[in-house]
């Protein structure tokens, strides 16, 4: 989140889209609750009607996979009726820079696009350079090639019509919501918007996301209280999973990992430290060096030293343009290249897309671990229906995990909130949480390298490690220390105490931090600030929900992320009744500003608001995702259409799939598998139920796998609510219960109707009767950012069974 | 003064937090249910379920859809039919706590003869007593006595997390439900506080009471 939960209730109008709130996060949801409570217009647009949509002032429903169109008419609109907060969209966004010549757009094609490779180049798409290597801004905005102009161009054909020919939507519900969420791009107003799986999983993924934010810079609605794009996390800590690199492609704190052509630091840090060339520009990643040799000195200690550059040779460098996601890893294990591995907190076996082919890839494993609760479709694969475990050759080591309420540690909420949480009970019988296995695991490995020797033994002893864990020393650590005896702002601090702030983190190995932007939150000051439940806050900061002493958030406790575009150039709130910073007798008062820097009306000293850009503006031309630096419809790569409105290029140009033969897609409009399928989860489950269909008094209430589908589809095919139903994909078939409902409904398409029906993926397996993976059916395509499977979108057939073999 | 609930359908959104909690509290066992084309589960109430969320969607006139939501449950009814009803076979079989006005169902209702647990259940304007097969007794929501008695509230109003549910003296609370339908009325004009006059546990409805439940209001 750009903001927090509390925040949303400062909001004018909140768009939910890709998100079902009220069912995934029935808590937090007050919030929003409370944002109508204050007048707020509350919409939902997604394919089907929920209990979202219930306590929403309307919902608009649209087809699974067009947020783009919908999203794109929206720009159009704002765009053609100059409803964008001008002042804001001159001074702080990149409205004005030039685009390079060699930039072009054709026919849903971007210019360097290799059908070879299914890759762009994207240097075309590079900004005009002056020459002092830095942007050409024009303020007139005469020049055609200015952004604000290509992106006028680029959404004029997302007209009302074609948006509503692509979407479902009727043209009276695309204005009706238009008006009211641009109403916003007025100083005294707010937008929020608020997404979750809905919008990533998808071929375009990021670039539904990116849609969000040209809208939301348009409207200048970021930076400010009730505004903001708003990701709204599933699973407790996948913020702060996210924010420590769980995932391969980055190191912790959003730093690059290592790739092979940087094999030195002074090549790492040539390749991903930023200059600019704008005098306002705070260019914060001008930083990092600092940010990397501190996480180096943390993972090394007294081993990374100046002269054998912070141990860096000693991390692991991926390949340019491999892809290490986990789709990647379960095809190398169908292919037969991966012999044996750990799976700790995910139930890939009922959850990952197309099932069939990940259940097919696992048998092929000499070798398991999973640490779990409970017995999950992972850890019993060799036993599934339909399989005799004789001819399956892995041998599984099924370790107990303690549950979260049986250890304590840190969360981090998807308002960046860091939340120490206690522990409630010891783990039953030799259950333990994840470090508890795995740090006396690396240990022991250590011992062997340490005894025997080993092929590159160095990364491994040399490592700062621990004997065992102890959840405070980690805390302590991802703040990070002083290594030698320094100095910050007068105060000198000795070698062993903690950092004060990422400000004090230093690239010369006098300080470590596990993850820079954490530093700050365990401070030899005040101490572990997680812990903090102080409700004290000054009236500016009542006004607007805003607790400080309240735990404590990245980065330095700033609650509300890019808050000097809350302020105009003087420092002065746009809405002063709900103002986040203000400039005051020379100083902030209210949220920690974006930097101690004056407004920029003091053209010396004063600072942009983006600080994370380069150039210091928010940019509505992005030339970094893999598919373009606009984002453009493209069709889920399957899809019930022939064609659609904006290009003959149907589905995205770059989006990744794999070939073996249990990855077939659907051709576009295979008359096979008329039906658009998309997947949730809900409320009473926890993702896909490995945890909540072993709790009685949960699986009482959704006891079994369902399909949800209109009155009209049923007619059509002779099913009534409650029947048995076979569900059909190329790469499955799923048995599942017929819930005929009013809340899906028929969409006409391009003049045709498309019918969609909708299932929840919490069913497997394992709990007798209740149903299996939906994920059997849902398609291997991924975005080419993020490589996340289309999970929400694909083609199905429908018919009524004639027998339930997987429901009882 | 009895203590009253709130309970405001238009802050609903069927999180099923009271159901659940409901169960917990009291220790109940869940049933073995299956999907039947709902997501109302179990379908009614029952000895192991004194509280269930009931699900009801249409299209309105206009075409759009509706979803209510009603978490049922004993309305602790100021003069309870179904007390009276009891007493009169089985005297002390239901009481009313005088302090809180809680109508509980007493370990003496497992002497009823058959129809004459019928006839309790079947007076309660609300469908609410069920007959537990195993302990022959009437069970229902008992307010949570235990908790309210010692100045907690009921296990459903604790866990409610968007404000749908009120709990307090009756004096306290009535002018909360006034002020709240006054407010709903303007975006649903057919809003009203369901049998406000005689139960303890007052439903701020904002449609038709057929679109909620056939029992959900008397009157």
């Amino acid at each position: 989140m750009t903001n927090h939960w509390i925040d949303i209730k400062n909001s004018d109008a909140v768009l939910i889209i890709g998100s079902n709130a009220a069912e995934h996060h029935p808590v937090a949801f007050k919030w929003i609750m409370q944002a109508k409570d204050n007048g707020a217009t509350l919409m939902h647009v997604d394919p089907k009607f929920s209990r979202t949509s219930a306590r929403c002032d309307f919902h608009v429903p649209l087809r699974s996979g067009t947020d783009i169109p919908f999203l794109g008419g929206m720009l159009n609109y704002i765009l053609e009726n100059e409803l964008y907060f001008k002042d804001y969209v001159a001074n702080y966004t990149n409205a004005a820079f030039v685009v390079g010549k060699d930039y072009d757009f054709k026919d849903g094609l971007f210019s360097g696009y290799d059908p070879a490779t299914r890759k762009y180049d994207k240097s075309k798409w590079a900004m005009e350079t002056g020459p002092d290597g830095g942007p050409v801004i024009d303020p007139t905005l005469q020049n055609e090639r200015c952004v604000i102009n290509l992106m006028r161009r680029h959404y004029s054909r997302y007209t009302l019509t074609n948006v509503s020919d692509v979407t479902g939507i009727s043209e009276e519900n695309l204005l009706k919501v238009y008006e009211i969420f641009c109403a916003t791009g007025k100083p005294d107003k707010a937008g929020t918007i608020l997404y979750a799986l809905g919008w990533t999983q998808h071929t375009v993924g990021v670039q539904n996301i990116r849609t969000s934010a040209l809208i939301q810079l348009l409207l200048g609605n970021i930076g400010v209280a009730g505004g903001g794009i708003n990701a709204l996390r599933g699973e407790p800590n996948v913020q702060g999973s996210t924010d420590h690199a769980l995932l391969y492609h980055i190191l912790p704190g959003y730093n690059a990992m290592p790739s092979a052509p940087w094999q030195t630091l002074a090549q790492y840090r040539k390749a991903n430290t930023p200059a600019t060339t704008l005098k306002n520009s705070v260019n914060w990643w001008s930083n990092r060096p600092k940010y990397v040799v501190s996480l180096l000195k943390g993972w090394f200690g007294d081993e990374a030293t100046q002269e054998n550059d912070f141990c860096y040779e000693l991390l692991p460098k991926i390949e340019p343009g491999e892809d290490y996601s986990y789709m990647y890893v379960m095809d190398k294990m169908y292919h037969g290249k991966i012999r044996g591995g750990f799976i700790f907190g995910v139930n890939p076996m009922n959850s990952f897309s197309n099932t069939n082919k990940m259940r097919a890839a696992l048998d092929k494993l000499d070798w398991l671990v999973c640490s779990e609760l409970h017995n999950s479709e992972t850890t019993d694969n060799w036993k599934r229906p339909g399989v005799d475990p004789k001819t399956k050759k892995t041998e599984v080591f099924l370790l107990p995990s303690a549950h979260r309420i049986e250890k304590e540690g840190t969360i981090s909420n998807s308002g960046r909130w860091l939340q120490w949480f206690d522990q409630a009970v010891q783990p039953a019988g030799e259950a333990r949480n994840f470090a508890d296995i795995y740090v006396p695991l690396f240990n022991t490995i250590r011992a062997l390298y340490k005894a025997e020797g080993g092929a590159f033994p160095e990364p491994i002893l040399k490592m700062h490690w621990t004997d065992k864990f102890v959840a405070d020393e980690w805390v302590r650590r991802i703040n990070g220390f002083f290594w030698a005896d320094s100095k910050v702002g007068g105060k000198t601090y000795k070698r062993g105490q903690l950092v004060p702030t990422f400000g004090a983190l230093k690239d010369d190995g006098s300080t470590s931090s596990l993850n820079w932007i954490y530093t700050g939150s365990y401070t030899e000051e005040e101490g572990n600030k997680s812990k903090r439940r102080n409700s004290s806050q000054t009236p500016m900061q009542a006004a607007i929900g805003l607790y400080p002493n309240w735990s404590w958030c990245w980065p330095v406790n700033r609650r509300i992320l890019y808050n000097r575009a809350s302020v105009d150039l003087n420092g002065k709130p746009f809405n002063p009744k709900k103002a986040v910073i203000a400039w005051e007798n020379g100083k902030w008062a209210g949220d920690v500003p974006d930097g101690p820097w004056p407004p920029m009306a003091d053209r010396e000293n004063g600072k942009l608001p983006f600080i994370m850009m380069k150039d210091g503006h928010g940019n509505f031309y992005g030339p970094g995702p893999a598919d373009g630096p606009f984002p453009e419809h493209y069709e889920p790569a399957e899809t019930p259409l022939a064609r659609h409105p904006f290009s003959s290029q149907i589905s995205s140009p770059v989006y990744k799939y794999h070939t073996s033969d249990m990855d077939q897609i659907a051709a576009p409009a295979d008359p096979r598998y008329p039906y658009v399928l998309t997947t949730y989860s809900l409320t009473e489950h926890w993702c896909g139920g490995g945890e909540t269909r072993n709790v009685p008094n949960l699986l009482e209430t959704e006891p079994q796998l369902y399909v949800e589908m209109s009155h009209q589809l049923a007619g059509e095919k002779g099913i009534t609510n409650g029947d048995g139903v076979i569900v059909e994909s190329p790469r499955g078939r799923v048995e599942a219960i017929a819930m005929v409902t009013v809340r899906i409904r028929p969409f006409t398409i391009m003049g045709k109707t498309v019918h969609l029906v909708g299932m929840p993926f919490a069913y497997g397996w394992t709990t007798p009767k209740c149903g299996d993976s939906t994920n059997r059916l849902t398609v291997g395509a991924y975005d080419p950012n993020t490589t996340i499977p289309e999970s929400k979108a694909c083609c199905v057939n429908l018919y009524k069974a004639d027998k339930l073999t997987e429901i009882g | 003064m009895p203590k009253t609930f709130l309970i405001d359908t238009t802050r609903c959104t069927a999180c099923r937090g009271c159901q659940l909690a409901c169960k917990e509290w009291h220790d109940l066992p869940a049933n073995e249910t299956k999907q039947r084309g709902s997501h109302q589960n179990p379908p009614d109430l029952n000895p192991n379920n004194l509280k269930i969320v009931r699900f009801h969607e249409y299209l309105d006139t206009k075409g759009d859809v509706v979803w209510n939501f009603f978490p049922d449950q004993c309305r602790h009814c100021l003069i309870p039919v179904c007390k009276d009803v009891a007493d009169m076979a089985v005297p002390g079989a239901m009481i009313r706590d005088p302090k809180t006005g809680a109508v509980l169902t007493t370990e003496k209702t497992a002497e009823l003869a058959p129809e004459d647990a019928r006839a309790v259940i079947d007076a309660c304007p609300y469908n609410i007593p069920r007959l537990d097969p195993k302990t022959k007794r009437l069970t229902k929501c008992d307010m949570c006595i235990d908790r309210v008695s010692v100045g907690m509230q009921p296990i459903c109003v604790k866990t409610c997390p968007t404000g749908t549910m009120v709990f307090g003296e009756r004096e306290e609370v009535l002018p909360v439900a006034l002020k709240r339908l006054e407010k709903i009325k303007t975006r649903f004009p057919k809003a009203f506080l369901a049998d406000m006059r005689d139960v303890s546990v007052i439903y701020l409805l904002a449609d038709d009471k057929e679109h909620y439940y056939e029992y959900a209001a008397f009157l």
